[in-house]
């Protein structure tokens, strides 16, 4: 019979490194999924990740197991990720101007039928991407739990570790700028 | 063009990207291994880190009793008299005891 993940966690506590092993195994994709959402480059996403099982190895003691294991890591994780926002803000100057041929294309299919720009483009998921990117480290963050995720203002404060009415606060802002960026975006194509 | 709607498309097109899981191969493996090698070296760390203080603090009781005897040259020459005497007359007591006994 296989350990549950409360021995695990305990065993791991008594100075057993290798029961850390399926723990990292089995959360790792949910860990990845969401790392993704707001690393690009494949090298910061895995050192992401990484520091993520790092500091949960560190911290496990301080797991006290009321929630599950997956909560207790997910905050982290975005913990994690938004100190990296805050970190890395290098492409929040740039300019919309370096748009490619198929965003270009999606931007003119929508400026002449709304409806006619599909939603699962691939060119559409670019130039949101390239929205987030401008965005500061919290309103991506509120713009991706919030709007993306569809997660509640409630789950957000848990996950952020902000109050409620810092939460609302934030995604106020959070949407005032990406209207901002939008206005910006099209203003640089079309004006 | 209706930036509204424009806000709303980007949104949704954000919302149908599928999750990407993917995981490094053997990515637990680098994990495990990381966090071994940083808890073995621990130990040493935390030895290291108590003679360090340990040094430090002679260091510092050193440098004090340096300076107090270096600026307290008479009082230390003195305290110095008076030990050596009193070393003395302890050590002659008995001599002395049975000089004066007829």
């Amino acid at each position: 019979m296989e350990p549950t993940e409360a021995e695990l966690i305990a065993a791991v506590l008594r100075g057993d490194t290798a029961s850390f092993e399926p723990l990292v195994q089995k959360y790792s994709p949910r860990v990845f999924a969401t790392t993704r959402r707001y690393a690009r480059r494949e090298s910061e996403v895995e050192d992401i990740a990484q520091e993520v099982w790092l500091k949960a190895f560190s911290k496990l003691s301080s797991f006290r197991g009321e929630a599950p294991f997956e909560h207790w890591l997910m905050r982290m994780t975005v913990r994690t990720c938004y100190d990296f926002l805050r970190g890395h803000q290098r492409n929040r100057e740039s300019s919309f101007s370096e748009l490619s041929e198929p965003e270009n294309d999606w931007l003119e299919r929508f400026v002449a039928a709304p409806e006619n720009a599909d939603d699962h483009a691939d060119a559409a998921k670019l130039l949101i991407g390239r929205v987030l990117e401008k965005l500061s480290p919290p309103a991506r963050l509120v713009i991706t739990l919030l709007e993306i995720e569809d997660r509640s203002v409630k789950e957000i404060a848990e996950l952020t570790g902000w109050s409620v009415p810092l939460v609302k606060v934030r995604a106020f802002r959070a949407r005032g700028e990406m209207r901002k960026i939008v206005a910006k975006m099209a203003k640089e194509k079309y004006l | 063009m209706n930036l509204e709607e424009l806000h709303k498309k980007l949104i949704a097109a954000a919302r149908t990207g599928v999750l990407d899981e993917r995981v490094p191969h053997a990515f637990e493996k680098r994990i495990t291994a990381l966090l071994a090698s940083r808890v073995a070296p621990d130990n040493l760390a935390l030895w290291v880190r108590g003679l360090w203080r340990a040094a430090v603090s002679c260091a510092a009781i050193s440098m004090l009793l340096g300076a107090w005897a270096l600026f307290n040259p008479a009082s230390a020459t003195t305290a110095a008299d008076d030990l050596s005497q009193s070393f003395e007359s302890t050590l002659l007591a008995s001599v002395d005891s049975s000089d004066q006994a007829p």
